[in-house]
């Protein structure tokens, strides 16, 4: 088909989209929607849920490959929707600024279940600008020797950033690992020390 | 349908609007049926299975949403003696212009020229799927689009190229 001959505006494509996820949201047909936001450490994906922030990901795991994960595991109901996900792309941006230690918002936490659950509601408390080690960890969730799982914890934390696993450290001070590559947690460890 | 939605409005929502446009006009009605199409579309998505054509599925609600349209504009019509004008050609902005008047020579065409153009050209159904939703035989499907395109041709004549 030759569709040179029948143009279509990518503007206006773009207000249909906005109207559409609206329309949507009115009523209620959005089980998920998405924003990305360009940041220091690359651009991230933003997806959030009814019951809040469910999933950031970082551009290396393919933002494609994380909505057909999101789709699989929630509701393929998913449209992007900058506008909802506002105020969380405002405190990130606050955050790298140097600006906010802490995040207001509201988590979903739906994606990881037990022992892993428990280690990643526990970061939160591990406070801006301090580290602990997957040891420490371990023993402060009442499980001293679960040190391997802690670590499977932090890597398959589906909530980086905003859940403070680059704050796990190796008891000899090593990084460790990190989803979005040793950089970016070195990044952020120097973030959050330098402001 | 496990895909996520929003990669369905991307790959196919150019090619909805343009069916809704050259069956309804540029404008509201066409927004309304494109909007209407992608609702219907997300309240049926978790059921669809994932082996359907969507962009066939997706044409096939937007010829039922325009068929819609038509009727809610029927009923709140009001006559009118003058047609509007197509707008002015300006050179400063020629894609505007050729945009916006692409649309006006489609909805000048004769009817069925037009349907078919909408659903077998720019949505993609085959000449036997666009026969069922907008009647008629699919040999006269055939002929009603090439006609609509070699029409549509005539005023569009590539700028460049071989002559």
């Amino acid at each position: 088909m030759n569709t040179e001959l029948f143009p279509v505006d990518h503007d206006d494509l773009a207000a249909l989209h906005a109207r559409l996820t609206r329309a949507a949201d009115r009523e209620g047909l959005l089980d998920l929607v998405y924003r990305t936001l360009d940041t220091p450490i690359g651009t991230l994906l933003l997806a959030a849920t009814d019951r809040g922030l469910v999933r950031v990901a970082f551009e290396r795991e393919g933002f494609d490959a994380v909505l057909d994960a999101l789709a699989a595991k929630i509701s393929p109901r998913i449209l992007d929707d900058t506008a909802r996900l506002e105020d969380t792309a405002r405190q990130l941006d606050e955050y790298f600024a140097g600006a906010r230690r802490t995040f207001d918002l509201q988590i979903d936490y739906r994606l990881s279940s037990g022992f892993r659950q428990v280690v990643q509601r526990y970061l939160s408390h591990i406070g801006y600008g301090h580290t602990a080690t997957y040891k420490q960890v371990a023993e402060t969730v009442g499980k001293p020797r679960a040190v391997r799982a802690v670590g499977s914890a932090c890597a398959t934390n589906p909530l980086p950033v905003i859940v403070p696993c680059h704050r796990v450290l190796r008891t000899d001070g090593g990084l460790g690992g990190y989803l979005g590559g040793l950089e970016v947690k070195a990044t952020l460890l120097d973030l959050e020390h330098a402001a | 349908m496990q895909i996520p939605f929003e990669r369905a409005v991307r790959e196919h929502g150019a090619t909805v609007l343009r069916v809704c446009r050259a069956a309804l006009g540029v404008g509201a009605d066409a927004d309304d049926a494109w909007s209407e199409t992608f609702l219907a579309a997300l309240r049926a998505w978790d059921g669809l299975a994932d082996d359907t054509n969507v962009e066939a599925w997706l044409v096939r609600i937007a010829q039922r949403k325009a068929i819609d349209v038509t009727r809610a504009r029927a009923r709140r019509a009001v006559p009118t003696d003058t047609v509007a004008d197509s707008p002015a050609p300006d050179n400063d902005h020629a894609e505007v212009w050729h945009e916006v008047t692409v649309w006006h020579e489609v909805a000048k065409l004769p009817e069925r020229q037009r349907l078919a153009l909408a659903y077998h050209y720019l949505g993609g159904l085959t000449h036997v799927e666009t026969a069922d939703v907008i009647g008629g035989s699919p040999d006269a499907v055939r002929r009603a689009a090439a006609d609509g395109i070699k029409t549509l041709r005539r005023t569009y004549a590539p700028k460049t190229g071989p002559a």
